[in-house]
């Protein structure tokens, strides 16, 4: 079965995406597909490379980085909400004329219609968020 | 597997406070650019994003209250609002900013099931 | 249909609002602050337990382990894994999370 799942939390306030990844990763390990990760509102907070939590803390950035290599999940981080917050990728730098980039690997900017489309495509999407 | 699915899209935040009931909108009119089957229900604090007369000037943020006006443009014609939810804020249909379809929870309950995406704001 | 509740009954309407609003025969889970709904002596048991009549309820455990209370879950709430949560979610042609 396919699944998406949408974060709408960024790190650490919420528990939105701790849960998104442990679920995410009970899908994969149940033997299902992952069409699609969605990042929207503060949840484009997930995907700043940046991020340095105490070392007796989990990293929640690069654990999804991890698992986006792991298992080739595509994560998508919604461009405006991106954009609003300052996650930033070298197209969006050029773009936008940022002299930084933040975005973490295993993610990708890009727009609204990557949500509807998971919503298409999966069998299931599932929200986690405030 | 048909392309086009039934997308409601729930919405239960008040505006202005948070971020949801502007979101909500904007996946909404690409969820119809997408040629989708949409639909927006308001329940809870979610029908004060309707009340007319929004003038958000004091707060310096843009108001979005004419974006509800536009939906029907794009082929969104179903905001199904909660009557009992109204009803607990002192709220009728009048007060709202545009026409809406009023239903009674139980109703609200069935077209849920009927969906195949809901999304929540 | 799956309806998913990540707050304290105490604290939101979420549950409230589903258990008016959702038709029966569905299942509940309960994630996050809404593992609180399915403690023994809480203010909401009642409220919940008259809706087990309509609705298979569910908690996740390592929420529960997580506050400290998965030793007082109120009688006929089944505790799930991460796992358990996928097959809900699965076994469900829809979901929605009440947010």
């Amino acid at each position: 079965m396919k699944f998406s799942i949408v974060v709408n939390e960024g790190p650490y306030t919420h528990q939105a995406s701790d849960s998104a990844y442990h679920f995410t990763k009970a899908v994969l390990a149940k033997g299902h597909e992952v069409f699609r990760v969605f990042f929207y509102h503060d949840g484009v907070n997930n995907a700043t490379r940046l991020t340095t939590p105490p070392q007796d803390d989990r990293n929640i950035v690069s654990r999804w980085s991890k698992l986006a290599q792991g298992s080739e999940l595509d994560m998508v981080v919604c461009v405006a909400a991106a954009q609003r917050r300052g996650i930033v990728d070298e197209g969006e730098a050029k773009r936008n004329g940022k002299d930084a980039t933040n975005l973490a690997p295993g993610f990708r900017i890009s727009g609204l219609g990557q949500l509807i489309e998971a919503g298409i495509q999966a069998d299931r999407i599932v929200v986690f968020g405030d | 597997m048909s392309d086009i699915k039934k997308f409601m899209f729930v919405n239960r935040k008040a505006p202005y406070g948070t971020i949801y009931a502007l979101e909500s909108l904007e996946v909404v009119l690409i969820a119809a650019a997408f040629d989708q089957n949409c639909s927006m229900a308001f329940l809870d604090d979610g029908v004060y994003q309707l009340k007319k007369g929004h003038q958000t000037k004091g707060i310096e943020v843009k108001g979005f209250e004419k974006t509800y006006g536009a939906l029907e443009d794009y082929d969104i014609e179903k905001l199904y609002v909660d009557q009992e939810s109204l009803a607990a804020r002192g709220l009728t249909a009048e007060d709202l900013c545009v026409p809406v379809e009023v239903v009674s929870r139980a109703e609200l309950g069935k077209l849920m099931e009927e969906q195949d995406v809901l999304l929540s704001f | 249909m799956l309806h998913i509740i990540n707050k304290s009954p105490l604290d939101r309407n979420s549950l409230d609002t589903v258990l008016t609003t959702a038709v029966g025969d569905g299942a509940i889970l309960l994630i996050e602050d809404g593992v609180y709904a399915a403690t023994k002596g809480n203010a909401y048991e009642p409220k919940l337990k008259a809706a087990m009549a309509k609705f298979k309820v569910y908690a996740l455990q390592a929420d529960l382990e997580a506050r400290g209370i998965a030793d007082r879950v109120t009688d006929g709430v089944t505790t799930v894994d991460y796992a358990g949560f996928v097959d809900l979610v699965a076994n469900n042609k829809t979901n929605q999370s009440w947010l």
